[in-house]
């Protein structure tokens, strides 16, 4: 999705304030959005990449003039809607006016520890050989979903080499939206920054995962 | 925001999704346990410990984990290592990626638009934002976290720590260091401006 979200390479946001961070958090609610959204994680009604899409899917102007944590609530909220979980009204009044839905688990406080270190890894057994080797020259595909995607704009339809694979990851781009996990080798492209900026950039090169179904062999033809 | 996050929460509570308690035991870890010190020891450690340093590169999610960092937002970890040619430089362009195992959560600018947008593009101008700039020949390499594997930052061990043990060396180590937006300190500190 062309999101608010996707920022790579935009400009006029303003200096960073590497001083604002005193404190992870600026208020106790912050810390509260932080950890329901991990508990609420943890249930099994979505997964992370329904939750980052949750986020990204705010309209432009909303995405850009709240907080992480604003955002986080919001996502957050747009989940329990969408699972019927709770509806609008409740979550408003913070009174039950139904039944709880069934959900597949529920992170007890003994668990926490334990799930924490086992984290969720995104690798899965490779059911294919990879198409692409280290070394290799790719170009990222010109595309535009309107749906859940890793691949940034910055990106897209650019030369790289392939500097890593990673093995088959859960792709995000299904799982985000109900077609499951549907696993793909994914790989590191080592971009050359003037290949994405042109001359405006200060950087050698950029390195970004890439899925392979976001990568193809470039186009023959004059260069 | 705090009435309704407090009106959100009691629909999960008295729904059952959610015990009161985890939330609490999940505020305590991410705000007080789990943070940058634990990357400055794996820092420390790959400064000291050549045959550790050569296993971090070549597998950092295993290396990483024989010091008890394993986890949620750490399960792929890739060490990137600056040398003098090279500066490499983290960020989540599209989100908030971050190792949480070895750094804890991210700090608000990582997560903010002008980091974010800016470091793709402009790593030096970033760096010098952050107070440090590099010889006009280094190379900056940026690693945009697009899926789920992490990077960890290993930064040049400083001059002048000849003899230091591993503990003094974590103490040089800065968060910032390990994300690329800033450099070790030094016993001694003094800044090289070109």
């Amino acid at each position: 999705m062309n999101g608010a979200q996707d920022l790579g390479g935009m400009q006029a946001f303003g200096p960073i304030h590497p001083e604002d961070d005193v404190s992870l958090f600026h208020a106790d609610w912050e810390r509260r959005v932080l950890a329901m959204t991990l508990a609420m994680g943890a249930t099994g009604k979505w997964n992370i990449d329904t939750s980052r899409a949750a986020r990204e899917s705010l309209p432009p102007a909303q995405y850009l003039s709240s907080s992480y944590y604003e955002i986080w609530f919001e996502g957050l909220k747009k989940l329990l809607l969408s699972t019927g979980l709770a509806t609008a009204e409740e979550i408003e009044a913070g009174e039950l006016k139904r039944a709880a839905s069934p959900v597949p688990r529920v992170l007890m406080a003994d668990q926490v520890p334990a799930a924490l270190l086992r984290g969720g890894p995104a690798d899965r057994p490779a059911t294919a050989a990879a198409r692409f080797e280290v070394g290799d020259i790719v170009q990222t595909r010109q595309m535009h979903p309107s749906t859940h995607t890793r691949l940034p704009r910055y990106c897209r339809g650019k030369r790289g080499r392939i500097i890593a694979a990673h093995g088959t990851h859960v792709f995000p781009d299904t799982n985000a939206i109900g077609l499951g996990e549907q696993p793909q080798w994914l790989y590191t492209v080592r971009f050359d920054a003037f290949e994405l900026w042109g001359a405006d950039t200060t950087a050698a090169s950029v390195c970004v995962d890439c899925w392979e179904s976001y990568l193809d062999y470039p186009n023959a033809g004059p260069d | 925001m705090e009435l309704r996050v407090r009106a959100l929460e009691t629909v999960l509570v008295e729904k059952g999704y959610v015990d009161p308690k985890a939330l609490d035991i999940l505020i305590e870890t991410y705000e007080h346990k789990v943070g940058p010190r634990n990357g400055a020891r794996v820092v420390a450690k790959a400064w000291s410990d050549p045959a550790y340093r050569q296993w971090l590169l070549d597998d950092a999610t295993a290396a990483i984990a024989s010091l008890g960092y394993t986890g949620r937002q750490g399960e792929h970890m890739i060490a990137l290592e600056n040398t003098p040619a090279v500066h490499n430089m983290v960020v989540c362009t599209l989100c908030s990626c971050y190792p949480w195992p070895v750094l804890g959560l991210p700090p608000v600018w990582y997560k903010s638009a002008p980091y974010r947008s800016r470091a793709v593009i402009d790593p030096r101008g970033v760096l010098r934002e952050f107070g440090f700039e590099l010889p006009a020949e280094m190379e900056f390499r940026v690693w945009d976290s697009t899926a789920e594997i992490r990077y960890l930052v290993l930064p040049m061990r400083p001059p002048g720590t000849d003899g230091l043990s591993e503990d003094d060396l974590a103490e040089l180590v800065t968060r910032d260091s390990m994300i690329g937006t800033g450099l070790p300190k030094t016993p001694e500190p003094k800044r090289e401006l070109t």
